[in-house]
């Protein structure tokens, strides 16, 4: 599978640049996911590895370049923005469950109030969503009284529950206690097998290894290097990649 | 003929300045006959007060939401339009504004052709309003701008419009901060309403100062004025109180 050209494009971003104010955040960005595809983003912080991400769902605008999901191309037009982020869901580092809502709530605000299903319809589909992520007996439980990793795997039920085409995750184990990462990381995997097109912003280069397709290195707002996994870990080309990837394998 | 001027003057001020150098809670003594019809008249003007209070409260909670939502825009031009409302409005005081609404209107009015009378009960009501509701929009801001941007990220990332957003996510959790404030704001109502006397609606104060004028014990009577606002605003600290329970309550469920 991994060696087989993706037949679909699911994003496209061309020569996409972002200022801060004054800041080159973005410089010249080039990337493309296939359909299908799992696509693992790293490099040191402040790389603009989050705002790539962020700018796929106009989460961030981007001020150059072409950014396109499904075929359409994300412009100034709320419609557009609206179409994009119906076909792409996001997981967040700091979740961003509601905190007012039950976790069933948080699930079913979405099919409800944006797509207009029926309560019973939305609840069927929450509940299947929760059995996937594996903790269906927590439904009527508010966010706060769920560990970090029961929320992280809220927080992908949530997205999932608005059945995107593309999932990004931005950092997803990043805020979590050491033992609760591979529970969320878990649910990522399956996730992949069954086929989702997915960005990850990480730095767990075992789910990497695991489950990508195409790593992407950046550093100081540009990709650095991107390639297929083996040649990636195998032989970096880049003395920054190089750097970079000695410095948090070593452990 | 400088001197007489002076003494004059300073006897007119002596005058103006105390009754009688001794307490006179008969005025206001429930145990005799004319202190009970005192009583009963100052009283009298809760339910104007409460009245002009309530309805006034009600349109300025209205009125600041309005007022915030341009503010929380990201156009320049939109949030402007709130930051100038905000600042002119309060900063103008209570009395100039007062005085502008009850007889500056007519007249703005006459002059667009419309016959539009404006009665101390609404001109009271339109001049309190108006100048709370910067105050609550302020409020509803700060409120509202506590809430975690990551809340609407994920109610963008979930197919939520922008005034669904605010209605199922921001503003829920946004209205247990405001309430507090919002209740201080409706005690100020009440207080302020005071003012509403000097365009001759009959409430509280103004009846405290007609008994004044003709029983002469300003300072008796104005001691059962300010008990009178003492129980309102009691009442109303109780109310909201109970209010905040219940909704804490809601929350741990």
């Amino acid at each position: 599978m991994k060696d087989l050209p993706a037949k679909d494009v699911a994003i496209e971003l061309i020569g996409v640049n972002k200022w801060f104010g004054d800041f080159h955040v973005l410089k010249n960005i080039n990337l493309i996911v296939g359909a299908g595809e799992k696509v693992v983003i790293c490099g040191p912080s402040g790389s603009g590895k989050s705002t790539v991400v962020r700018c796929i769902n106009r989460l961030e605008a981007h001020q150059k370049g072409t950014i396109r999901v499904d075929g359409i191309e994300l412009t100034n037009d709320p419609k557009s923005i609206h179409d994009i982020r119906a076909e792409v869901g996001m997981v967040f580092q700091q979740f961003n469950l509601f905190p007012h809502l039950t976790v069933l709530q948080n699930l079913t605000l979405g099919p409800m109030k944006a797509r207009g299903l029926s309560r019973k319809d939305a609840e069927k589909t929450a509940r299947l969503y929760l059995e996937r992520v594996k903790i269906p007996e927590q439904a009527d439980k508010r966010p706060a009284q769920l560990s970090g990793g029961q929320q992280q795997r809220v927080a992908i039920a949530r997205s999932l529950c608005m059945e995107p085409k593309v999932m990004l995750f931005d950092e997803p184990t990043s805020a979590l206690d050491p033992e609760m990462i591979s529970e969320v990381l878990d649910v990522m995997v399956e996730l992949a097998l069954e086929g989702m097109t997915m960005v990850v912003v990480t730095h767990e280069m075992g789910f990497a290894r695991k489950v990508a397709d195409k790593m992407v290195f950046m550093d100081a707002g540009e990709i650095v290097e991107q390639g297929p996994p083996d040649q990636f870990f195998g032989a970096p080309k880049s003395e920054r990649c190089q750097k970079f990837l000695s410095q948090i394998l070593q452990h | 003929m400088k001197k007489t001027a002076v003494s004059f003057l300073l006897l007119l001020a002596l005058a103006g300045c105390s009754s009688s150098t001794s307490w006179g809670w008969y005025v206001i003594d429930p145990r005799n006959k004319s202190g009970w019809i005192n009583i009963k008249f100052l009283v009298s003007g809760m339910g104007s007060t409460i009245q002009i209070s309530l309805i006034a409260a009600f349109i300025s909670i209205v009125l600041g939401l309005i007022v915030v939502l341009p503010g929380l825009s990201s156009r320049w031009y939109l949030r402007m339009i709130s930051r100038v409302y905000v600042e002119f409005v309060r900063s103008i005081p209570l009395l100039p504004m007062l005085f502008w609404v009850f007889y500056g209107l007519p007249l703005i009015f006459k002059s667009l052709g419309l016959d539009i009378p404006v009665d101390p009960f609404w001109g009271a009501i339109i001049t309190l309003a108006v100048s709370d509701s910067a105050f609550t929009a302020e409020i509803y801001r700060a409120g509202i701008q506590s809430i975690p941007k990551g809340q609407t990220e994920a109610a963008q990332t979930i197919g939520l419009r922008y005034p669904q957003t605010m209605r199922y996510v921001v503003l829920p959790q946004a209205v247990r901060l405001i309430l507090p404030p919002l209740a201080n704001q409706f005690i100020y109502i009440v207080k302020m309403s005071a003012f509403a006397s000097v365009i001759g609606m009959q409430e509280l104060t103004r009846r405290a100062n007609e008994l004044v004028v003709s029983e002469y014990r300003p300072l008796e009577i104005y001691s059962l004025l300010i008990v009178e606002y003492l129980v309102l605003v009691l009442i109303i600290s109780a109310g909201v109180r109970w209010l905040e329970r219940r909704m804490s309550a809601g929350e741990r469920h």
